[in-house]
């Protein structure tokens, strides 16, 4: 359990052993009267980002798709996108939050991290549909594919590479958008942080922190070995590809 | 909106602060990646390092890397300094890909007239390959100004966070609904104001790019 040491500094070896017996705790895998283990908070983390995704992917990508495909508002997603970046997650989340009040804190949360997704999968998607090669869709309009084919099976499976980069970006960004939720009284692994915080337990504290980069590293490389599958191999980045890539990577979002 | 005319001296005080804490990173991050891009463009190995490990560190969600800090840099859990070198992380992570990508675009047949015209690495560097990556560099340092003046509020919920204050201290019940939102457009309005600073600052740097996309337009 905490130890409720406050000073980290000087004994850092020290730290490192209270965070790793923390984490070995058996106390902490299990729910008990009421007070959640890592299972649960893990639990409760993936589903806030798992929700917030399926949302935000549903909306956005057909849209962007659209957008990309037509070319009609290309501007206004670019402008979008911008001024979302601005915006301060804490203070949407907490506005939300209030506004709809506690009983409805998990969906202000869902809007909340839907807003924060949207903004990222639309302009990768946009980006993706409008970098596809004009020669190859031009192709395959000659070869006499109506439109919906032509988006579906040529420019969608083109634009995969920088779909997926933002459905990364996305996902990382939502991850670390719930982990902020515990500021406003909900769970997620961010609880760890906020009680340890609140407590002076700097062992929670840390473990939590640990437990966050963790998921969100391991969901990363997941993702990046989906997307490997998923794509074709003939759009995979290729080192000698370096100076295309330079160019699509700037449209990398923010966390 | 009496508490906003009550408080006005406190919140361009807390603005103030806050910018101090997002921008002093970008900085720092600015001064470390310039270096770092520079060696991840000219060795391969250092890009192998560097690349991937940049991109691991962006990967890490900012509270989490708040409370990380003091367990790398062995400083005090509720230091303002853990905030400022996490905010310093996310920059270089941000700046060194872009740097190197950015050196890598530049074309070779001008650095060869460049070298041609009696140009050592040194000066080539300062003189034609690194204001060639300006835009780049400048759209990087934008993104990272940005999300830091966002990020820095987050840092409130570890005690250290700027503006991110009014939000939390107003959420507390009875909520205070004039402070909290005064933080948040305050945040936006700084975000809006050094992005919009940023990208004068940018064109004014590389005159050939302004003049570059309208003559294309013309066409």
């Amino acid at each position: 359990m905490g130890t409720g040491r406050t000073e980290g500094g000087g004994a850092a070896v020290n730290v490192f052993e209270q965070v790793i017996a923390w984490l070995t705790d058996p106390d902490h895998w299990k729910t008990t009267l009421g007070i959640a283990g890592i299972p649960q908070r893990l639990g409760e983390h993936l589903h806030y980002t798992g929700l917030a995704m399926l949302v935000a992917a549903v909306i956005a990508i057909p849209l962007g798709a659209y957008i990309g495909h037509t070319g009609r508002g290309g501007t206004v997603v670019v402008g979008v996108v911008n001024s979302f970046r601005a915006l301060p997650e804490l203070g949407l989340l907490i506005l939300l939050v209030l506004a709809m009040g506690v009983l409805l804190a998990v969906q202000a949360l869902t809007i909340a991290l839907v807003s924060m997704a949207v903004p990222v999968l639309l302009a990768g998607t946009y980006a993706g549909i409008r970098n596809v090669d004009p020669a190859v869709v031009d192709a395959a309009r000659g070869m006499g594919m109506r439109e919906w084919e032509i988006l579906l099976k040529v420019e969608l499976p083109n634009a995969l590479p920088l779909i997926f980069g933002a459905l990364r970006a996305a996902t990382l960004q939502v991850i670390a958008t719930a982990s902020i939720a515990a500021a406003v009284s909900l769970g997620g692994l961010g609880r760890f942080v906020v009680d340890g915080n609140a407590f002076r337990e700097y062992d929670q504290m840390a473990a939590g922190a640990v437990l966050i980069a963790a998921l969100a590293i391991t969901v990363e490389l997941l993702l990046a070995g989906v997307q490997w599958l998923v794509v074709s191999p003939g759009l995979r980045d290729k080192p000698r590809g370096r100076r295309t890539r330079s160019r699509l990577s700037t449209a990398k979002a923010t966390t | 909106m009496n508490w906003v005319g009550d408080h006005i001296g406190d919140l361009l005080s807390v603005s103030l602060d806050h910018l101090r804490l997002a921008l002093a990173p970008v900085l720092v991050g600015l001064l470390l990646s310039l270096p770092l891009g520079w060696a991840a463009n000219r060795w391969r190995l250092a890009r192998a390092i560097l690349v991937p490990v940049s991109g691991l560190l962006y990967t890490i969600p900012s509270l989490a890397l708040f409370v990380m800090m003091p367990l790398i840099l062995g400083t005090q859990i509720l230091d303002p300094l853990n905030v400022q070198a996490a905010l310093t992380v996310y920059t270089v992570a941000l700046l060194v890909r872009s740097i190197a990508d950015a050196l890598a675009a530049v074309p070779a047949p001008v650095i060869a007239a460049a070298t041609a015209m009696g140009y050592r690495a040194a000066g080539r560097f300062f003189a034609v390959e690194l204001p060639l990556a300006a835009p780049v560099l400048v759209a990087g340092v934008r993104v990272a100004a940005v999300s830091n003046i966002s990020l820095v509020a987050v840092g409130q919920i570890i005690g250290v966070g700027g503006l991110g204050y009014f939000l939390l201290h107003g959420a507390q019940s009875p909520p205070n609904y004039p402070e909290i939102i005064s933080g948040v457009v305050l945040i936006v309005v700084l975000a809006l104001l050094i992005d919009g600073l940023l990208a004068f600052a940018g064109s004014r740097l590389t005159p050939w790019a302004r003049v570059g996309p309208k003559a294309g337009a013309r066409r």
